[in-house]
Protein backbone atom coordinates (compact mmCIF):
# COMPACT_ATOMS: atom_id res chain seq x y z
CA UNK A 1 0.00 0.00 0.00
CA UNK A 2 2.83 2.33 0.81
CA UNK A 3 4.24 1.82 -2.66
CA UNK A 4 1.14 3.31 -4.22
CA UNK A 5 1.22 6.86 -5.46
CA UNK A 6 -1.00 8.76 -3.14
CA UNK A 7 -1.40 12.45 -2.56
CA UNK A 8 -2.32 11.82 1.06
CA UNK A 9 0.02 10.98 3.88
CA UNK A 10 -0.44 7.28 4.49
CA UNK A 11 0.30 5.46 7.71
CA UNK A 12 -0.37 1.81 8.44
CA UNK A 13 -0.79 0.41 11.92
CA UNK A 14 -0.41 -3.33 12.25
CA UNK A 15 -1.93 -5.10 15.20
CA UNK A 16 -2.49 -8.71 16.09
CA UNK A 17 -5.78 -8.01 17.80
CA UNK A 18 -7.90 -5.33 19.38
CA UNK A 19 -8.05 -3.46 21.65
CA UNK A 20 -4.88 -1.53 20.87
CA UNK A 21 -2.51 -0.68 23.71
CA UNK A 22 -4.00 2.37 25.37
CA UNK A 23 -0.87 4.13 26.53
CA UNK A 24 0.02 5.37 23.03
CA UNK A 25 -1.24 8.44 21.20
CA UNK A 26 -2.32 7.84 17.65
CA UNK A 27 -3.64 9.89 14.77
CA UNK A 28 -7.26 9.39 13.75
CA UNK A 29 -8.00 5.94 12.33
CA UNK A 30 -9.81 6.13 9.01
CA UNK A 31 -10.13 2.51 7.99
CA UNK A 32 -9.87 -0.79 9.80
CA UNK A 33 -9.24 -3.88 7.71
CA UNK A 34 -9.64 -7.20 9.48
CA UNK A 35 -7.56 -9.87 7.80
CA UNK A 36 -8.97 -13.36 8.13
CA UNK A 37 -6.80 -16.28 7.12
CA UNK A 38 -9.20 -18.92 5.89
CA UNK A 39 -6.64 -21.57 6.74
CA UNK A 40 -6.90 -20.84 10.43
CA UNK A 41 -9.92 -21.01 12.72
CA UNK A 42 -7.82 -19.14 15.22
CA UNK A 43 -7.62 -16.24 12.82
CA UNK A 44 -11.40 -16.01 12.54
CA UNK A 45 -11.79 -16.32 16.29
CA UNK A 46 -9.32 -13.54 16.84
CA UNK A 47 -11.15 -11.22 14.44
CA UNK A 48 -14.52 -11.99 16.03
CA UNK A 49 -13.17 -11.10 19.45
CA UNK A 50 -11.47 -7.95 18.20
CA UNK A 51 -14.67 -6.73 16.54
CA UNK A 52 -16.27 -6.32 19.94
CA UNK A 53 -13.81 -3.56 20.76
CA UNK A 54 -14.62 -1.43 17.73
CA UNK A 55 -16.74 1.65 18.21
CA UNK A 56 -20.06 1.50 16.36
CA UNK A 57 -19.24 4.61 14.33
CA UNK A 58 -16.61 2.71 12.39
CA UNK A 59 -19.19 0.42 10.90
CA UNK A 60 -20.50 3.21 8.72
CA UNK A 61 -18.07 2.38 5.98
CA UNK A 62 -14.77 2.45 7.85
CA UNK A 63 -14.44 -1.27 8.41
CA UNK A 64 -13.61 -3.93 5.85
CA UNK A 65 -12.81 -7.60 5.90
CA UNK A 66 -10.07 -9.19 3.86
CA UNK A 67 -10.10 -12.95 3.52
CA UNK A 68 -6.93 -14.63 2.35
CA UNK A 69 -6.18 -18.20 1.44
CA UNK A 70 -9.29 -18.98 -0.57
CA UNK A 71 -7.17 -20.14 -3.50
CA UNK A 72 -5.98 -23.23 -1.65
CA UNK A 73 -9.29 -24.85 -0.93
CA UNK A 74 -7.83 -27.95 0.67
CA UNK A 75 -6.12 -25.85 3.33
CA UNK A 76 -9.22 -23.88 4.29
CA UNK A 77 -10.66 -24.66 7.69
CA UNK A 78 -12.94 -21.63 7.65
CA UNK A 79 -15.77 -21.76 5.18
CA UNK A 80 -16.26 -18.94 2.73
CA UNK A 81 -19.82 -18.50 3.93
CA UNK A 82 -18.69 -18.05 7.50
CA UNK A 83 -16.77 -14.89 6.65
CA UNK A 84 -19.57 -13.79 4.35
CA UNK A 85 -22.03 -14.00 7.20
CA UNK A 86 -19.65 -12.20 9.51
CA UNK A 87 -19.25 -9.34 7.03
CA UNK A 88 -23.01 -9.16 6.54
CA UNK A 89 -23.62 -9.12 10.29
CA UNK A 90 -21.39 -6.06 10.56
CA UNK A 91 -22.71 -4.48 7.35
CA UNK A 92 -19.20 -4.20 6.01
CA UNK A 93 -17.59 -5.14 2.71
CA UNK A 94 -15.71 -8.38 2.31
CA UNK A 95 -12.81 -8.69 -0.09
CA UNK A 96 -11.03 -11.87 -1.08
CA UNK A 97 -7.36 -11.76 -1.87
CA UNK A 98 -4.67 -14.39 -1.71
CA UNK A 99 -1.98 -12.26 -0.12
CA UNK A 100 0.72 -14.72 -1.07
CA UNK A 101 0.27 -13.93 -4.75
CA UNK A 102 2.20 -10.87 -5.76
CA UNK A 103 -0.15 -9.56 -8.46
CA UNK A 104 -3.25 -10.02 -6.28
CA UNK A 105 -1.51 -8.20 -3.48
CA UNK A 106 -0.69 -5.24 -5.69
CA UNK A 107 -4.22 -4.81 -7.01
CA UNK A 108 -5.70 -5.23 -3.55
CA UNK A 109 -3.30 -2.62 -2.22
CA UNK A 110 -4.48 -0.17 -4.86
CA UNK A 111 -8.08 -0.85 -3.97
CA UNK A 112 -7.46 -0.38 -0.26
CA UNK A 113 -5.65 2.89 -0.80
CA UNK A 114 -8.61 4.27 -2.79
CA UNK A 115 -10.96 3.07 -0.04
CA UNK A 116 -8.81 4.68 2.57
CA UNK A 117 -8.73 8.00 0.75
CA UNK A 118 -12.52 8.03 0.61
CA UNK A 119 -12.83 7.09 4.28
CA UNK A 120 -10.42 9.84 5.24
CA UNK A 121 -12.55 12.33 3.37
CA UNK A 122 -9.82 13.06 0.82
CA UNK A 123 -11.98 12.37 -2.19
CA UNK A 124 -14.40 15.22 -2.83
CA UNK A 125 -18.01 14.21 -3.26
CA UNK A 126 -17.63 10.66 -1.96
CA UNK A 127 -18.01 9.70 1.67
CA UNK A 128 -17.35 6.44 3.44
CA UNK A 129 -21.06 5.81 3.61
CA UNK A 130 -21.45 6.35 -0.14
CA UNK A 131 -18.73 3.87 -0.76
CA UNK A 132 -20.34 1.39 1.57
CA UNK A 133 -23.63 1.45 -0.25
CA UNK A 134 -21.85 1.11 -3.59
CA UNK A 135 -19.82 -1.86 -2.44
CA UNK A 136 -22.64 -3.42 -0.51
CA UNK A 137 -24.76 -4.09 -3.58
CA UNK A 138 -22.06 -6.02 -5.40
CA UNK A 139 -21.27 -8.21 -2.38
CA UNK A 140 -24.92 -9.13 -1.87
CA UNK A 141 -25.10 -12.94 -1.64
CA UNK A 142 -28.43 -13.19 -3.33
CA UNK A 143 -26.92 -11.59 -6.41
CA UNK A 144 -24.14 -14.20 -6.47
CA UNK A 145 -26.45 -16.97 -7.50
CA UNK A 146 -27.20 -15.26 -10.81
CA UNK B 1 70.10 -42.70 27.32
CA UNK B 2 68.41 -42.95 30.62
CA UNK B 3 67.24 -46.41 31.68
CA UNK B 4 63.64 -45.33 32.01
CA UNK B 5 63.70 -43.77 28.54
CA UNK B 6 65.27 -46.93 27.14
CA UNK B 7 62.55 -48.99 28.74
CA UNK B 8 59.90 -46.64 27.35
CA UNK B 9 61.36 -46.86 23.84
CA UNK B 10 61.57 -50.63 24.08
CA UNK B 11 57.96 -50.99 25.19
CA UNK B 12 56.71 -48.61 22.54
CA UNK B 13 58.47 -50.47 19.75
CA UNK B 14 57.28 -53.80 21.14
CA UNK B 15 53.69 -52.67 20.64
CA UNK B 16 54.18 -52.28 16.90
CA UNK B 17 53.21 -55.32 14.82
CA UNK B 18 56.17 -56.49 12.76
CA UNK B 19 54.22 -56.07 9.54
CA UNK B 20 53.84 -52.35 10.18
CA UNK B 21 57.25 -51.81 11.73
CA UNK B 22 58.95 -50.39 8.65
CA UNK B 23 56.14 -47.95 7.81
CA UNK B 24 55.90 -46.63 11.33
CA UNK B 25 59.63 -46.23 11.78
CA UNK B 26 59.80 -44.37 8.49
CA UNK B 27 56.96 -42.13 9.56
CA UNK B 28 58.73 -41.51 12.84
CA UNK B 29 61.78 -40.31 10.98
CA UNK B 30 64.14 -40.62 13.91
CA UNK B 31 66.26 -43.40 12.40
CA UNK B 32 67.76 -42.67 9.01
CA UNK B 33 66.81 -44.49 5.82
CA UNK B 34 70.21 -46.17 5.75
CA UNK B 35 69.80 -47.43 9.25
CA UNK B 36 66.35 -48.75 8.47
CA UNK B 37 67.63 -50.53 5.36
CA UNK B 38 70.22 -52.33 7.45
CA UNK B 39 67.70 -53.82 9.83
CA UNK B 40 66.77 -57.43 9.45
CA UNK B 41 63.03 -57.53 10.01
CA UNK B 42 62.93 -61.29 9.75
CA UNK B 43 64.51 -61.80 13.11
CA UNK B 44 62.50 -62.83 16.11
CA UNK B 45 60.67 -59.82 17.40
CA UNK B 46 62.51 -59.68 20.71
CA UNK B 47 65.83 -59.63 18.97
CA UNK B 48 64.63 -57.08 16.44
CA UNK B 49 63.41 -54.77 19.15
CA UNK B 50 66.69 -55.12 20.97
CA UNK B 51 68.57 -54.00 17.83
CA UNK B 52 66.28 -51.06 17.35
CA UNK B 53 66.67 -49.92 20.93
CA UNK B 54 70.43 -50.03 20.54
CA UNK B 55 70.17 -47.87 17.45
CA UNK B 56 68.02 -45.40 19.34
CA UNK B 57 70.53 -45.33 22.16
CA UNK B 58 73.33 -44.58 19.74
CA UNK B 59 71.37 -41.68 18.37
CA UNK B 60 70.57 -40.50 21.86
CA UNK B 61 66.81 -40.74 21.70
CA UNK B 62 65.06 -38.55 24.21
CA UNK B 63 61.71 -38.94 25.89
CA UNK B 64 60.16 -36.58 23.38
CA UNK B 65 61.30 -38.76 20.49
CA UNK B 66 59.86 -41.82 22.14
CA UNK B 67 56.66 -39.96 22.85
CA UNK B 68 56.39 -39.05 19.19
CA UNK B 69 56.78 -42.68 18.25
CA UNK B 70 54.06 -43.55 20.72
CA UNK B 71 51.67 -41.13 19.06
CA UNK B 72 52.44 -42.44 15.61
CA UNK B 73 51.80 -46.04 16.61
CA UNK B 74 48.57 -45.02 18.11
CA UNK B 75 46.54 -47.22 20.33
CA UNK B 76 46.21 -50.48 18.46
CA UNK B 77 42.93 -51.19 20.15
CA UNK B 78 41.47 -48.37 18.08
CA UNK B 79 39.22 -49.00 15.14
CA UNK B 80 40.66 -51.06 12.31
CA UNK B 81 38.65 -50.47 9.15
CA UNK B 82 39.84 -53.57 7.33
CA UNK B 83 39.00 -55.75 10.25
CA UNK B 84 35.54 -54.23 10.60
CA UNK B 85 34.75 -54.82 6.95
CA UNK B 86 35.91 -58.39 6.91
CA UNK B 87 34.17 -59.18 10.16
CA UNK B 88 30.92 -57.59 9.01
CA UNK B 89 30.96 -59.46 5.73
CA UNK B 90 31.77 -62.79 7.38
CA UNK B 91 28.93 -62.51 9.84
CA UNK B 92 26.39 -61.91 7.09
CA UNK B 93 27.82 -64.61 4.89
CA UNK B 94 27.77 -67.15 7.67
CA UNK B 95 24.11 -66.45 8.36
CA UNK B 96 22.90 -66.26 4.78
CA UNK B 97 24.78 -68.15 2.17
CA UNK B 98 23.74 -65.66 -0.46
CA UNK B 99 24.44 -62.04 0.32
CA UNK B 100 26.48 -59.45 -1.51
CA UNK B 101 28.25 -56.81 0.51
CA UNK B 102 30.05 -53.85 -1.01
CA UNK B 103 32.01 -51.18 0.81
CA UNK B 104 32.94 -47.67 -0.19
CA UNK B 105 35.12 -45.38 1.85
CA UNK B 106 33.69 -41.91 2.05
CA UNK B 107 34.79 -38.57 3.44
CA UNK B 108 34.95 -37.91 7.17
CA UNK B 109 36.09 -41.47 7.76
CA UNK B 110 32.70 -42.87 6.96
CA UNK B 111 32.14 -46.19 5.27
CA UNK B 112 29.20 -46.80 2.98
CA UNK B 113 27.93 -50.35 2.87
CA UNK B 114 25.59 -51.82 0.32
CA UNK B 115 23.95 -55.11 1.10
CA UNK B 116 21.88 -57.17 -1.29
CA UNK B 117 20.00 -59.90 0.51
CA UNK B 118 19.45 -63.48 -0.56
CA UNK B 119 18.63 -66.68 1.28
CA UNK B 120 20.18 -70.11 1.57
CA UNK B 121 18.55 -71.02 -1.70
CA UNK B 122 18.11 -67.78 -3.59
CA UNK B 123 20.61 -65.40 -5.10
CA UNK B 124 20.81 -61.91 -3.66
CA UNK B 125 18.15 -59.52 -4.90
CA UNK B 126 20.15 -56.64 -6.32
CA UNK B 127 17.08 -54.47 -6.73
CA UNK B 128 16.22 -54.15 -3.06
CA UNK B 129 19.50 -53.39 -1.35
CA UNK B 130 19.96 -51.85 2.05
CA UNK B 131 22.43 -49.02 2.48
CA UNK B 132 24.30 -48.31 5.67
CA UNK B 133 26.51 -45.35 6.43
CA UNK B 134 28.74 -46.02 9.40
CA UNK B 135 30.95 -43.48 11.17
CA UNK B 136 33.51 -45.54 13.09
CA UNK B 137 34.57 -42.72 15.37
CA UNK B 138 31.02 -42.41 16.59
CA UNK B 139 28.49 -44.91 17.85
CA UNK B 140 26.09 -44.12 15.04
CA UNK B 141 25.10 -45.86 11.86
CA UNK B 142 22.49 -44.64 9.41
CA UNK B 143 20.42 -47.25 7.66
CA UNK B 144 18.19 -46.82 4.65
CA UNK B 145 14.70 -48.16 5.17
CA UNK B 146 14.98 -51.79 4.44
CA UNK B 147 12.53 -53.33 2.02
CA UNK B 148 13.06 -56.66 3.73
CA UNK B 149 12.14 -56.37 7.37
CA UNK B 150 13.47 -59.80 8.27
CA UNK B 151 16.99 -58.66 7.47
CA UNK B 152 17.03 -55.84 10.03
CA UNK B 153 17.89 -57.89 13.15
CA UNK B 154 20.71 -59.66 11.32
CA UNK B 155 22.06 -56.35 10.07
CA UNK B 156 21.97 -54.95 13.57
CA UNK B 157 23.81 -57.96 14.89
CA UNK B 158 26.48 -57.76 12.21
CA UNK B 159 27.07 -54.08 12.90
CA UNK B 160 27.25 -54.58 16.65
CA UNK B 161 29.72 -57.43 16.51
CA UNK B 162 31.90 -56.05 13.76
CA UNK B 163 32.16 -52.67 15.45
CA UNK B 164 32.86 -54.28 18.83
CA UNK B 165 30.00 -52.60 20.57
CA UNK B 166 27.75 -54.36 23.05
CA UNK B 167 24.39 -53.69 21.58
CA UNK B 168 22.54 -51.70 19.00
CA UNK B 169 19.62 -49.43 19.76
CA UNK B 170 17.19 -48.32 17.13
CA UNK B 171 16.53 -44.59 17.41
CA UNK B 172 13.07 -43.24 16.72
CA UNK B 173 14.57 -40.84 14.28
CA UNK B 174 13.93 -40.88 10.55
CA UNK B 175 14.35 -38.55 7.64
CA UNK B 176 15.06 -38.68 3.93
CA UNK B 177 17.98 -36.34 4.36
CA UNK B 178 21.10 -38.02 5.67
CA UNK B 179 22.82 -34.66 6.12
CA UNK B 180 20.07 -33.49 8.44
CA UNK B 181 20.16 -36.66 10.50
CA UNK B 182 23.92 -36.29 10.75
CA UNK B 183 23.66 -32.62 11.65
CA UNK B 184 21.30 -33.35 14.53
CA UNK B 185 22.97 -36.50 15.80
CA UNK B 186 26.47 -35.03 15.67
CA UNK B 187 25.19 -31.66 16.88
CA UNK B 188 26.62 -29.77 13.94
CA UNK B 189 23.58 -27.69 13.13
CA UNK B 190 24.00 -24.88 15.58
CA UNK B 191 26.48 -22.81 13.66
CA UNK B 192 25.26 -19.35 12.89
CA UNK B 193 25.34 -18.70 9.19
CA UNK B 194 25.50 -15.27 7.70
CA UNK B 195 22.05 -13.82 7.22
CA UNK B 196 21.36 -10.51 5.53
CA UNK B 197 18.58 -9.04 7.59
CA UNK B 198 19.20 -10.58 10.95
CA UNK B 199 16.87 -8.13 12.60
CA UNK B 200 13.96 -8.68 10.25
CA UNK B 201 11.32 -10.98 11.71
CA UNK B 202 10.96 -14.30 9.95
CA UNK B 203 7.71 -14.09 8.01
CA UNK B 204 8.42 -10.62 6.80
CA UNK B 205 11.74 -11.77 5.46
CA UNK B 206 9.94 -14.30 3.34
CA UNK B 207 7.68 -11.64 1.85
CA UNK B 208 10.72 -9.73 0.71
CA UNK B 209 9.72 -6.57 2.54
CA UNK B 210 11.76 -4.66 5.00
CA UNK B 211 8.86 -3.52 7.09
CA UNK B 212 10.93 -2.41 10.03
CA UNK B 213 12.63 0.23 7.95
CA UNK B 214 9.56 2.17 6.92
CA UNK B 215 8.47 4.67 9.52
CA UNK B 216 4.98 4.83 8.06
CA UNK B 217 4.32 1.35 9.40
CA UNK B 218 3.63 1.16 13.08
CA UNK B 219 3.56 -2.14 14.89
CA UNK B 220 1.07 -1.84 17.69
CA UNK B 221 2.17 -5.06 19.33
CA UNK B 222 5.90 -4.39 19.12
CA UNK B 223 6.56 -5.64 22.64
CA UNK B 224 4.77 -8.92 22.09
CA UNK B 225 6.40 -9.37 18.69
CA UNK B 226 9.81 -8.86 20.17
CA UNK B 227 9.08 -11.30 22.96
CA UNK B 228 7.97 -13.96 20.50
CA UNK B 229 11.00 -13.30 18.32
CA UNK B 230 13.33 -13.60 21.29
CA UNK B 231 11.82 -16.87 22.49
CA UNK B 232 11.88 -18.34 19.01
CA UNK B 233 15.52 -17.48 18.61
CA UNK B 234 16.38 -18.93 21.97
CA UNK B 235 14.70 -22.20 21.14
CA UNK B 236 15.59 -22.59 17.48
CA UNK B 237 18.62 -20.40 17.08
CA UNK B 238 19.36 -17.99 14.30
CA UNK B 239 20.49 -20.60 11.76
CA UNK B 240 18.71 -22.74 9.17
CA UNK B 241 17.18 -25.85 10.67
CA UNK B 242 18.17 -29.35 9.54
CA UNK B 243 15.56 -30.93 7.30
CA UNK B 244 13.11 -33.41 8.69
CA UNK B 245 9.88 -34.28 6.94
CA UNK B 246 7.81 -35.85 9.69
CA UNK B 247 7.11 -35.89 13.36
CA UNK B 248 4.74 -38.54 14.58
CA UNK B 249 3.10 -38.75 17.99
CA UNK B 250 1.33 -41.89 19.10
CA UNK B 251 -0.93 -40.80 21.92
CA UNK B 252 -2.49 -43.08 24.46
CA UNK B 253 -3.95 -40.58 26.84
CA UNK B 254 -7.17 -39.80 28.54
CA UNK B 255 -9.39 -37.20 26.95
CA UNK B 256 -9.15 -33.79 28.56
CA UNK B 257 -11.73 -31.11 28.03
CA UNK B 258 -12.69 -27.71 29.39
CA UNK B 259 -16.32 -28.79 29.50
CA UNK B 260 -17.18 -31.26 32.19
CA UNK B 261 -19.67 -33.17 30.18
CA UNK B 262 -19.30 -35.29 27.09
CA UNK B 263 -19.03 -38.97 26.29
CA UNK B 264 -15.33 -38.79 25.62
CA UNK B 265 -14.60 -37.15 28.97
CA UNK B 266 -16.44 -39.92 30.82
CA UNK B 267 -14.33 -42.62 29.24
CA UNK B 268 -11.96 -44.28 31.67
CA UNK B 269 -9.64 -45.95 29.22
CA UNK B 270 -7.14 -43.83 27.38
CA UNK B 271 -7.83 -42.88 23.81
CA UNK B 272 -5.44 -43.99 21.11
CA UNK B 273 -4.64 -41.55 18.43
CA UNK B 274 -1.89 -40.78 15.98
CA UNK B 275 -0.87 -37.25 15.13
CA UNK B 276 1.51 -36.80 12.25
CA UNK B 277 3.05 -33.52 11.17
CA UNK B 278 4.54 -33.41 7.72
CA UNK B 279 6.36 -30.64 5.93
CA UNK B 280 9.11 -30.13 3.36
CA UNK B 281 11.12 -28.78 6.28
CA UNK B 282 9.40 -29.51 9.55
CA UNK B 283 11.74 -27.67 11.90
CA UNK B 284 11.66 -24.49 9.84
CA UNK B 285 7.88 -24.69 9.79
CA UNK B 286 7.74 -25.08 13.58
CA UNK B 287 10.15 -22.18 13.95
CA UNK B 288 7.86 -19.92 11.93
CA UNK B 289 4.65 -20.80 13.81
CA UNK B 290 4.88 -18.30 16.66
CA UNK B 291 6.23 -15.37 14.61
CA UNK B 292 3.44 -15.94 12.08
CA UNK B 293 0.88 -15.71 14.87
CA UNK B 294 -0.39 -19.25 14.32
CA UNK B 295 0.77 -20.53 17.69
CA UNK B 296 1.65 -19.04 21.03
CA UNK B 297 5.24 -18.78 22.10
CA UNK B 298 6.81 -20.77 23.65
CA UNK B 299 5.79 -23.82 21.65
CA UNK B 300 5.03 -27.10 23.29
CA UNK B 301 8.21 -28.87 24.38
CA UNK B 302 6.94 -31.95 22.57
CA UNK B 303 7.65 -30.08 19.35
CA UNK B 304 10.81 -28.26 20.31
CA UNK B 305 12.58 -31.25 21.82
CA UNK B 306 12.99 -33.01 18.48
CA UNK B 307 16.63 -32.06 17.75
CA UNK B 308 17.68 -32.32 21.38
CA UNK B 309 16.16 -35.75 21.88
CA UNK B 310 17.07 -36.87 18.36
CA UNK B 311 13.63 -38.31 17.98
CA UNK B 312 10.80 -37.66 15.66
CA UNK B 313 8.64 -40.62 16.48
CA UNK B 314 7.10 -40.37 19.93
CA UNK B 315 4.87 -42.48 22.11
CA UNK B 316 3.01 -40.49 24.68
CA UNK B 317 1.12 -41.93 27.60
CA UNK B 318 -0.39 -40.46 30.72
CA UNK B 319 1.91 -40.71 33.70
Amino acid sequence: MLKEDCASDLKVHLAQSLPLPSNVTRPRIDLIVFVVNLHSKYSLQNVEESLRHVDAAFFLGKVGFLATGAGRDSHCSVHRNTVLRLAQAYRSPLLFCDLEVDSFRVSMAQRLVRMLQVCAGHVPGVSALNLLSLMGSSENPSAEGL
Amino acid sequence: MDETVAEFVKRTILKIPVAEMMTILQAWGFLSENQLQDINFRKRKESLVHDLVLLCEEKRARVSDAALLDIICGDIDLFDMKQFKSSFKKILQRALKNVSVTFRDAEENAVWIRIAWGTQYRKPNQYKPTYVVYYPQTPYAFISSSQLRSSIPLLGQALTIASKHHRIVKMDFRSRYLDSLKAIVFEQYNQTFETHNATTPLQERSLGLDINMDSRIIHENRIEKDRVQKITEEVFGDYPQPRLEFAQYKLETKFKSDLNRGILAERNEPLRCLVKFSSPNLLEALKSLAPAGIADAPLSPLLTCIPKKRMNYFKIKDK
